[in-house]
């Protein structure tokens, strides 16, 4: 069983509260980092753990807070980005609901390695049990004296607000959030500049996700080098998974990156393998964006090695034959599952969520579902997979935001891997009606039926 | 030493030119001028922040500059990137950039209603002439085109949302000349609409510049809709002593009467100084106007940039057929005609025919 460090404790009775989980040896960062760093220490010890992004991206998160600008006189701010709505992404709910004075005890600590006072937390709108309970160990740590003006007598000030979204998946980019959070329409800025020159209210701004910045907390109790020991390579410490789809123990799991994709799936510690006896057709290692691998790439590289659930071993092979790590949104598909309806579901998703903003997006994203309907309804042609080819390979790369890319990236990997069940389902259109699943021989070779 | 300031270097397609640091580059292809300078939809030199979101100005940075010569993984918008020192830019060159602003245009396309035979807009349209450059003949769109109601903006502007291609120039423009803004984006995605809230008018002196921002024909002059396609019109600058804008404006003219009045635009399309409502409605009286003189229309539109020029005309019958007399009016061919009025003698009206001349006369 890897080493927990996030989820350790969230389900000792009563955690929610600020009592239990200072008994438990919560908020023991805060005293360390406050009376005993400096605000560089702090940074320092991030950088050195080899902490990266949790959001998506997995940006090292001490280089991002280093290039914060620091200039005198203008306030800075961190922003706790909690608009976690990437279809198949649910740990930071998990880390939330059941744990929220960790992300709280985080937030004071990166404030201070940042200088922020003033801290937000922008949660989705979706969140509004969520939002509750954080206000809540909001007022709890503030009650205790580890929020307010002189925490712990060091002289650092410092208040958390928590402010909800309004239902739009773009306001998860982070421009986007900062316009949203400034009260505007949610539309991702041009960068450069970059939030860390001008964020929110053009002040130096850092935006992290909910896990990053919970993951703060162990990296200080322990120190960076015991945090780097955990994980391999450039992937340390722990990741948390949020695993769903054909499997049968959905939930949120946290790994220490070092265990394979096999191990994940079908462990009994983890997700118990696929229900009813099915094979393994393909999976989404890293929420709904990255792109989709059949079995036989999802659990070998295609150098023939074993593949690991971590940052570097999931990329291996690169987009032709491989994934990301993403946002840890684990989904499975076993057999019985349809590749082009699943495609169509997240075109009209991304086409739903496009801000409208730039052409490539706005348009192209109406129009890939529009075809993937067509596929799917039986309607569709040959000559339509390609035309869906060249308009994500348009849309890639050439956006304002990664909105495009999220939207691009999946049906790029679909007809990549399963153009087959794209063409069976033009040349057999009524069968593939009637059926509404697809080909099954890209079944998990692992398991013998 | 701090009034020297240093000039950065940049080299787009092969012309290197000196620019001040800040400059983006699109400005910087601007000043270079001809096919060099990208397109752009969406990007308004006089409004600030306006930019970044057609992507019709894309290019490709295979050098960031001397300190960093390292490329830029993607393409940039080069309305919204400034220029290094020492950095290579390629517009045309690449065939990158081509791809891309190909396949921007062919976005921009699939909802727009291709309506320009009976759209204002057509001969001084920006998507027109994009199109015109780097469009396909037909389309890969196969469904049913996204449309909306007409809908009036007050009594003087109407807008046509379907035309819209969302490059948030009027909302730019809404924003920083007047000080009520009261229409914006609604909805998202490809659905999103520029709209008021409820339907409220656009009123302020200014509003009316939101008509010559607008690329496409999606804002359109309610006092000159219909009356007359702008090639047909003749453009003339002139002025008046206005008491709230700089009343410098272009009179587009046939014969006598004048057809409309817009602000003066520079050789890139963008409006020179912006005109008030009075001038640009309530003027329509040669009489109002000193006319300082006919202009030059700039490279700016299909019709106007003389693409047509030079084209191999096809055989032109009509002088075999008239056997030396020179017409005063195609009617004029047929010897005898429903519509031509045997008792008028064409030869004895001055100037050429109209069809004024023909009413109540026989």
């Amino acid at each position: 069983m890897g080493r927990k460090l996030l989820l350790e404790k969230a389900h000792v009775e009563g955690i929610r509260g600020y009592e239990v989980y200072r008994r438990e040896g919560g908020y023991r960062s805060v005293e360390k980092a406050l009376k005993s760093m400096t605000p560089d220490q702090v940074t320092d010890e991030v950088k050195k753990s080899g902490l990266r992004g949790r959001g998506g991206a997995g940006f090292p998160t001490g280089m991002k807070w280093s290039f914060i600008a620091k200039p005198e006189g203008v306030p800075r701010h961190l922003v706790c980005n909690a608009d976690e709505s990437e279809p198949g992404t649910f740990k930071d709910r998990y880390l939330m609901e059941f744990i929220p004075h960790l992300l709280i005890e985080g937030l004071i600590v990166s404030s201070f390695a940042l200088g922020s006072n003033v801290t937000y937390i922008y949660i989705r709108g979706e969140y509004a049990w969520i939002t509750d309970i954080l206000e809540q160990a909001i007022a709890e740590a503030k009650q205790n004296g580890w929020l307010g003006k002189n925490i712990l007598g060091t002289g650092f000030d410092l208040e958390i607000y928590v402010h909800r979204g309004a239902g739009a998946y773009i306001c998860g980019e982070e421009t986007a959030l900062l316009e949203s959070l400034e009260g505007k329409r949610g539309n991702p800025r041009i960068k450069p500049p970059f939030p860390a020159v001008k964020g929110v209210w053009d002040r130096p701004t850092v935006v992290n996700n909910v896990e990053t910045l919970a993951a703060v907390v162990p990296i200080i109790n322990f120190g960076s080098e015991e945090y780097a020991k955990i994980g391999v390579g450039k992937s340390t410490g722990t990741k948390l998974i949020s695993a769903c789809g054909n499997i049968n123990k959905p939930g949120v799991y946290e790994i220490d990156m070092t265990i394979s994709v096999e191990e994940f799936i079908y462990s009994d510690e983890y997700c118990g393998g696929i229900p009813n006896g099915k094979k393994l057709k393909a999976c989404i290692p890293g929420g709904s964006s990255v792109p989709i691998l059949p079995a036989n790439l999802l659990l070998k590289t295609a150098k023939g090695d074993t593949r690991i659930m971590n940052y570097e071993s999931l990329a291996d092979g690169g987009f032709p034959k491989g994934s990301m790590m993403g946002s840890g949104g684990f989904i499975v598909f076993d057999e019985d599952q349809c590749v082009v309806r699943h495609t169509l579901t997240l075109a009209r998703f991304y086409r739903h969520e496009s801000c409208g903003q730039c052409s490539p997006c706005r348009e192209g994203t109406g129009w890939m579902e529009k075809i993937l309907k067509n596929i799917e309804c039986g309607k569709g042609k040959i000559s339509d997979i390609d035309l869906l080819w060249d308009i994500q390979r348009k849309i890639e790369g050439n956006t304002i935001c990664p909105l495009g890319d999220a939207a691009a990236w999946p049906v790029a990997a679909a007809i990549r891997h399963f153009r087959d069940e794209f063409e069976w389902h033009v040349t057999h259109a009524e069968e593939a009606q009637k059926r509404n699943y697809g080909l099954a021989h890209y079944a998990d070779p692992l398991v013998v039926a | 030493m701090p009034d020297d300031k240093k000039l950065f270097k940049v080299t787009i397609d092969n012309i290197t030119i000196e620019v001040e640091p800040g400059t983006s580059i699109l400005n910087a292809a601007r000043k270079i001028g001809g096919d060099v300078a990208p397109p752009a939809m969406c990007y308004y030199s006089k409004l600030k922040g306006s930019g970044g979101k057609c992507r019709t100005c894309l290019v490709e940075v295979s050098q960031g500059s001397t300190a960093d010569p390292r490329p830029m993984p993607k393409l940039v918008a080069s309305c919204r990137t400034n220029v290094m020192d020492g950095m290579v830019v390629k517009n045309i060159t690449s065939e990158k950039v081509i791809d891309a602003r190909n396949g921007v245009v062919e976005f921009l396309l699939i909802n727009h209603p291709l309506d320009c035979p009976i759209c204002d807009q057509a001969g001084e349209c920006d998507l027109q002439d994009l199109s015109y450059e780097h469009g396909t003949e037909g389309t890969r769109f196969e469904f049913v085109r996204r449309t909306f109601e007409k809908h009036d903006l007050g009594p003087y502007i109407q807008l046509h949302m379907t035309r819209c291609i969302l490059c948030y120039r009027c909302v730019f423009a809404a924003d920083q000349l007047t000080d009520k803004r009261q229409h914006g984006i609604l909805d998202r995605g490809d659905h999103s609409e520029i709209a008021t809230y409820i339907k409220q008018s656009l009123d302020h002196d200014f509003i009316g510049n939101v008509i010559d921002v607008c690329p496409v024909g999606a804002l359109t002059d309610k006092t000159f809709r219909f009356k007359n396609r702008v090639w047909f019109l003749k453009p003339q600058d002139a002025h008046r002593d206005c008491p709230r804008c700089a009343g410098k404006v272009r009179l587009w003219t046939r014969g006598e009467e004048v057809f409309r009045v817009t602000a003066r635009r520079d050789q890139w399309g963008e409006v020179e100084d912006w005109i008030c409502n009075e001038c640009r409605f309530e003027k329509k009286k040669a009489s109002d106007w000193v006319i300082e003189g006919p202009t030059l229309i700039s490279r700016h539109s299909v019709i106007s940039a003389g693409h047509y020029v030079g084209m191999k005309m096809p055989r032109e019958p009509l002088p075999e057929v008239m056997g030396g007399r020179k017409p005063k009016l195609l009617m004029d061919i047929h010897s005898v005609s429903e519509v031509n009025d045997p008792n008028i003698d064409l030869s004895k009206i001055e100037g050429p025919a109209h069809s004024t001349d023909f009413v109540n006369k026989g």
